[in-house]
């Protein structure tokens, strides 16, 4: 291996690893504020980057149909919830209509633009548009009434959601897969490298989400309150902090934030239904790099995963995978070793 | 009083002729589940199944194993017992053909697979495969690649079974060919880059290299080799003879190679393929049935169960009376000896010690132009 060749893989490990980063962020945020360990994170990157195909082939995309079920799901849910608490019947109209005001105009607003074949960014706003309700949705039907079970209930929760959303995946999007127009197609050469646009783009736009999510957590109001809930959830409570609130906001965020990975990464590769699992999977390792709490820690851990990755598919690329997931087990003996801290039941 | 004996005189009836010389043919396919996709054209097709051969009616019991092996071994127990068949069609995945040969050599049954499968020694005589084995498809690779001059090749291909024997496969026919096989890759289908991969076959510089993956799944890697500046030949499998390695490739795939059986590219064939009018006349038979471009190869294996059934039963029916186990032997038999037989598959040629069977004929080397597969002359 010369630098060049050298060079050249660490800036695919990088871009690959800056999605992961992404990612990770979701994980450890949505792990922070409402301790669940959200497996399926990856398949919003999934259903982002084919609902943007979809959208590109002038078809409705699959999410529209899917979105409209998830929230039919949980205004039933809460109608049965609300007329057990006999709750007078103004309010769960008005709750129902607030639930679904943004999925139900979207999926028309998509229904009606469809074949229209708009703009590229237009179609990629849509999209975001499309996949960011998701999030909470998914947590009011899976988590919300669970939110005070132990981390291993939602562990397994979680595990279930993605089978779900993997096989409706299957059912909305079809086994095939696409890959993506580039949104800005240029190369730039540096002697042996090539920089496309694509991938300054992601670089870009990864750094662009750490630094407002910083600011976010930082300087707003909802994001202090968001980490006095991750710090302390009977405190926050305490001091007026819904913490259903928090749950459903974050996950909103995680939902963003894999409808945006989706479209930074699907011009870069094929993207299957079932793809966004093992690239949600490679956050998880770098958020676990993190210990689930330190969103730098999981920045650092999802450039140390791309470069492993690949480095090692350069070296051996059969055992690829095996070396990505292997190097999990030193991190995690080495946390266990610096805190160790009691099982939590 | 008497709709019972109506009944029953229908069913007396019934048992009547299926008691006589009829001929009884269990199919096993996979017509719901997950791998439905591949089982309901093989059902289509056999709905266009004769009625007749031979002047002996033939009794096609179609049973559905919803792409489950259990399924499938219960439907081949009701075969052999209740309807006493005279061969088994199926299953239309490797799970269940694997899962059904046991309880054809208990019977002595013959089976005819409409999936690959490999079997234990001892099952091995019962079993007839219709789809082609890997060899037959690497044949044509590694005679273009011979007749363009081609020294070293390169391999990337998926983890899993079907990259593992093809590598296998290839490393074994490349033996005595002057061909090297200089770096070998793998790669899975949901990887997000196949970058270092193909950094590591441009450097070994290759003359070809062989993409060993399916339908879209095997435009990423192209892809990804085109983007580091390769620009010897890139060979892609059967798998991925499938519009959408065009549809994601674009130009990228462009003037690659494909190899294909001869069954979906029939109105393409060269004269002189030997296949070209049994293709054409299955291709012309579904699509007249079931709609323009409906056609799959998997259909196509169906159609080749009516040609080896029409070829076979006139030789085993001069030696034993259906429904007799010197019937099902006597069809065994016919079977391995029907020597070269030509199928919308390819040229078949089952024999004692060889159940797979196609000849080096079958394979089709297709090359992507203008977003279009083309025979290679």
């Amino acid at each position: 291996m010369d630098a060049m060749i050298a060079s050249i893989l660490a800036l695919d490990g990088l871009t690959n690893g800056a999605i992961y980063a992404l990612l990770a962020l979701a994980t450890v945020l949505v792990f922070a504020v409402t301790r669940v360990i959200f497996i399926p994170q990856g398949e919003f990157v999934a259903f982002g980057a084919l609902t943007l195909a979809l959208l590109q082939t002038g078809q409705v995309p699959g999410t529209v149909w899917f979105l409209l079920v998830l929230t039919a799901a949980v205004v039933l849910q809460d109608l049965i919830g609300g007329l057990r608490r006999r709750q007078p019947m103004a309010r769960l109209a008005r709750q129902a209509l607030r639930t679904m005001a943004w999925p139900v105009g979207m999926s028309a607003l998509a229904w009606w633009v469809a074949p229209m074949n708009l703009p590229l960014l237009a179609q990629a706003a849509l999209t975001v548009a499309l996949v960011t309700p998701f999030g909470a949705l998914l947590y009011r039907l899976a988590y919300e009434s669970l939110a005070d079970a132990s981390v291993l209930v939602l562990l397994i929760v979680s595990v279930g959601v993605h089978f779900a959303l993997l096989g409706l995946g299957l059912f909305f999007f079809g086994a095939e897969g696409f890959r993506n127009p580039p949104f800005w197609d240029v190369r730039f050469s540096f002697g042996a490298i090539t920089l496309s646009g694509q991938t300054l783009i992601i670089f870009a736009a990864s750094i662009g989400l750490i630094i407002g999510l910083w600011l976010f957590f930082e300087r707003s109001l909802t994001g202090k309150a968001l980490r006095a809930t991750a710090v302390n959830r009977l405190g926050a409570r305490l001091m007026g902090i819904s913490s259903s609130s928090a749950g459903r906001l974050s996950f909103t965020m995680a939902a963003f934030i894999g409808a945006l990975s989706g479209l930074l990464i699907g011009p870069t590769t094929t993207v299957f239904y079932d793809s966004g699992f093992l690239i949600g999977l490679k956050g998880f390792v770098a958020a676990v790099f993190a210990g689930l709490a330190s969103y730098p820690l999981a920045l650092v851990g999802a450039l140390g995963v791309g470069l492993l990755e690949s480095f090692g598919s350069f070296w051996s690329s059969p055992y690829k995978e095996v070396i990505v997931f292997s190097a999990i087990l030193p991190i995690l003996l080495w946390r266990s070793l610096r805190d160790p801290h009691s099982e939590e039941h | 009083m008497n709709l019972l004996k109506k009944t029953l005189a229908a069913a007396a009836a019934l048992l009547a002729t299926t008691a006589f010389a009829d001929i009884n043919i269990g199919v096993t396919l996979s017509l719901t589940g997950p791998a439905s996709g591949l089982g309901i054209p093989v059902g289509n097709q056999f709905k266009l199944f004769p009625k007749e051969i031979a002047g002996e009616k033939i009794n096609l019991i179609v049973l559905d194993d919803a792409s489950d092996p259990g399924k499938g071994v219960t439907n081949a127990r009701r075969f052999v017992t209740e309807d006493k068949v005279d061969i088994v069609f199926g299953g239309s995945i490797t799970v269940v053909s694997a899962a059904i040969a046991p309880i054809a050599l208990d019977n002595k049954t013959p089976q005819l697979s409409i999936a690959p499968v490999g079997v234990p020694p001892a099952q091995e005589p019962w079993i007839f495969r219709l789809p082609q084995g890997f060899a037959v498809m690497a044949h044509p690779i590694i005679e273009h690649m011979k007749k363009t001059g081609i020294k070293t090749l390169g391999f990337l291909g998926y983890t899993d079974a079907y990259g593992e024997l093809w590598l296998k496969q290839m490393t074994k026919d490349l033996e005595g060919t002057g061909i090297q096989l200089v770096a070998a890759e793998r790669f899975a289908r949901t990887d997000t880059s196949a970058t270092p991969q193909a950094l590591k076959l441009v450097s070994a510089r290759p003359d070809a290299i062989l993409v060993v993956a399916s339908g879209s799944g095997a435009a990423m890697p192209h892809r990804a080799l085109i983007e580091r500046g390769y620009a010897g030949k890139i060979y892609q499998t059967h798998a991925a003879a499938t519009p959408d390695l065009v549809r994601i490739g674009g130009k990228d795939v462009e003037g690659s190679f494909v190899v294909s059986g001869p069954a979906v590219v029939a109105s393409q064939l060269p004269d002189s393929h030997p296949s070209k009018a049994a293709a054409v006349d299955f291709v012309t038979q579904y699509e007249a049935r079931f709609g323009q471009g409906t056609v799959s190869q998997f259909a196509g294996h169906a159609y080749d169960a009516q040609i080896v059934m029409e070829k076979v039963l006139p030789v085993a029916l001069k030696q034993a009376k259906p429904g007799t186990p010197e019937f099902r032997a006597a069809l065994r038999d016919a079977i391995e000896n029907m020597g070269r037989t030509i199928f919308s598959h390819g040229v078949m040629n089952w024999t004692k010690d060889d159940h797979w069977g196609y000849t080096k004929e079958t394979g089709v080397l297709l090359k992507v132009e203008g977003g279009k597969f083309v025979v290679v002359q």
